[in-house]
């Protein structure tokens, strides 16, 4: 019990001084993450709307790939992320892994999947009948596309919270792409695994708190905007 | 509208390249064992290697076993390893180029207080191990193909006990560290590199049980990675750092670095004799 306290003090003490590592590892994860999110927002609206819109053969398919995509385990992206972009790999003259950039591609996989499939579920809620209105209305196909999204965004703003709380908190990916290297590709996940391991208890609590009031912080702003009147 | 996302896309493509992605030959991949990472060691040496260097370290810690596979396949520049026998082969294929001794510690075997198998202060430690497999008390082991797991395999060979699939033996599949709470969180015994248990003795309640047999020796090599072999291996920075390493003024930096924190040498040097 202790130990709680002393690393949740702690981490406000981290916090409050202005401890540099902690500061560039907290931003860090913020911009890895964030940009992650940034890229698969647009991939999955983009995608979720087409596929929840449109009627192809082989949709139910591509459906039930992206449901199963929602659930897409951190450390299998990682694993093959790694092998694609190792020095070996087919990517390997890039220079990717054990980057920042090498860490938004795999946290990219995993949180589209999860932003397509809530933006289907989504889009697809919507009444059918709107659809038929707003054209009606003589809105043309693009015009009606904007105002089904507009009508959808509370669901796909969670798609969006969905994502990003996905990624922030993943660490399989980050420790295998990332490689946990100090002041580079090291984020708060895997920074907590490792100072457990060096039995710094109170500082990976810390981490661990800053975590959790990272993830409340976002999470709180997206929904101040979601239930914006 | 679909020129906006279009261009959404675009920004956040060159926000992504914007992150130093290759910088090249800049960039030394350094695989080494835990040990020097739960320790500290490295944080202390790393920081005044680039200082001098230019060269920025990637340190990616895991046990030798996995550092090994890595320069097998060329995705590290210079590894760190302490599996003397697992390294001559490395050296035969022709993986690395260049072993160097760089420096010292041994193994202890670490147990509950109430030392259910009785082997506190035994000389030997192929001895202490027949009587915690007869006493078929718990042991923990890394199982992760590391330095310290291939030493235990060593030291249960000499002992003449197959232990793999008895019940009282556990792997944790993880690193030093992380197996030390385990074995401290179950009051089990293990084996345990001398200087990730000084770092670590404030944090758990094992106590130290055999020390000092010969067959405890624990000795680490820098090897680079033969750029021959694979023509993206940074040579430059993987030769510099291992230089850096034997260097006298490292040395006396690995020398000093267990007593100003922990009270104790950690890592004997032993490359400047």
């Amino acid at each position: 019990m202790d130990l709680i306290v002393d690393g949740v003090i702690q981490a406000f003490h981290l916090l409050v001084s202005g401890d540099p590592e902690v500061i560039q590892i907290t931003l860090l994860s913020l911009k890895i993450s964030g940009a992650a999110t940034l890229i698969s927002t647009c991939i999955g609206v983009l995608a979720g709307t087409v596929i929840a819109l449109i009627r192809f053969p082989g949709r139910s398919v591509i459906v039930t790939l992206v449901n199963t995509g929602m659930g897409l385990p951190p450390v299998v992206v990682g694993l093959f992320v790694t092998i694609l972009i190792w020095r070996s790999g087919p990517l390997g003259s890039i220079g990717l892994l054990y980057t920042p950039a090498g860490m938004v591609i795999a946290q990219t996989i995993i949180a589209a999947p999860i932003i397509t499939g809530i933006t289907l579920s989504a889009m697809q809620h919507l009444p059918g009948r709107l659809r038929l209105q707003i054209l009606a209305l003589g809105a043309t196909r693009r015009q009606m596309v904007w105002l089904l999204m507009k009508e959808a965004r509370l669901p796909l703003l969670t798609g969006v919270m969905a994502g990003f709380g996905g990624v922030i908190s993943e660490i399989g990916a980050s420790m295998m792409v990332g490689g946990n290297i100090k002041g580079y590709t090291r984020v708060l996940t895997t920074a907590t695994v490792m100072e457990t391991g060096k039995g710094n208890f109170a500082i990976a609590i810390a981490l661990g708190v800053i975590l959790l009031i990272l993830a409340l912080a976002v999470n709180f702003i997206l929904t101040a905007i979601q239930q914006r009147k | 509208m679909y020129r906006k996302i279009v261009l959404m896309l675009f920004v956040l493509a060159c926000a992504a390249c914007l992150y130093p992605a290759a910088a090249g030959q800049k960039d030394i991949i350094f695989a080494t064992t835990t040990s020097t990472q739960d320790t500290g060691l490295l944080d202390e040496l790393i920081p005044v290697f680039e200082k001098k260097t230019g060269f920025r370290v990637k340190t990616i810690a895991v046990g030798s076993g996995q550092a090994m596979a890595m320069g097998e396949r060329g995705e590290a520049d210079l590894i760190l390893a302490h599996s003397p026998e697992a390294e001559e082969q490395f050296m035969k294929r022709g993986f690395g180029v260049n072993r160097r001794i760089v420096m010292h510690n041994d193994f202890v075997i670490l147990g509950p207080k109430r030392d259910a198998a009785k082997i506190r202060g035994l000389r030997s430690s192929p001895a202490a191990l027949r009587k915690i497999a007869s006493s078929h008390s718990l042991f923990i082991s890394r199982g992760d193909n590391s330095g310290t797991h291939a030493k235990e395999q060593k030291l249960w060979k000499l002992a003449g006990i197959t232990a793999e699939r008895e019940k009282w033996y556990q792997q944790t599949g993880q690193g030093m560290g992380q197996t030390l709470f385990v074995a401290n969180e179950k009051l089990g015994y293990t084996l345990c590199d001398r200087a990730t248990y000084l770092a670590l003795k404030r944090n758990i309640d094992l106590t130290l049980l055999v020390e000092g047999d010969a067959s405890l020796m624990n000795i680490y090599h820098v090897i680079e990675i033969n750029p021959k072999k694979f023509p993206r291996v940074n040579e430059a920075g993987g030769r510099a750092f291992a230089d850096f390493w034997v260097s006298p003024e490292t040395q006396k930096m690995i020398e000093e670095f267990g007593i100003k924190k922990y009270g104790a040498i950690l890592f004997h040097p032993d490359a400047v004799k």
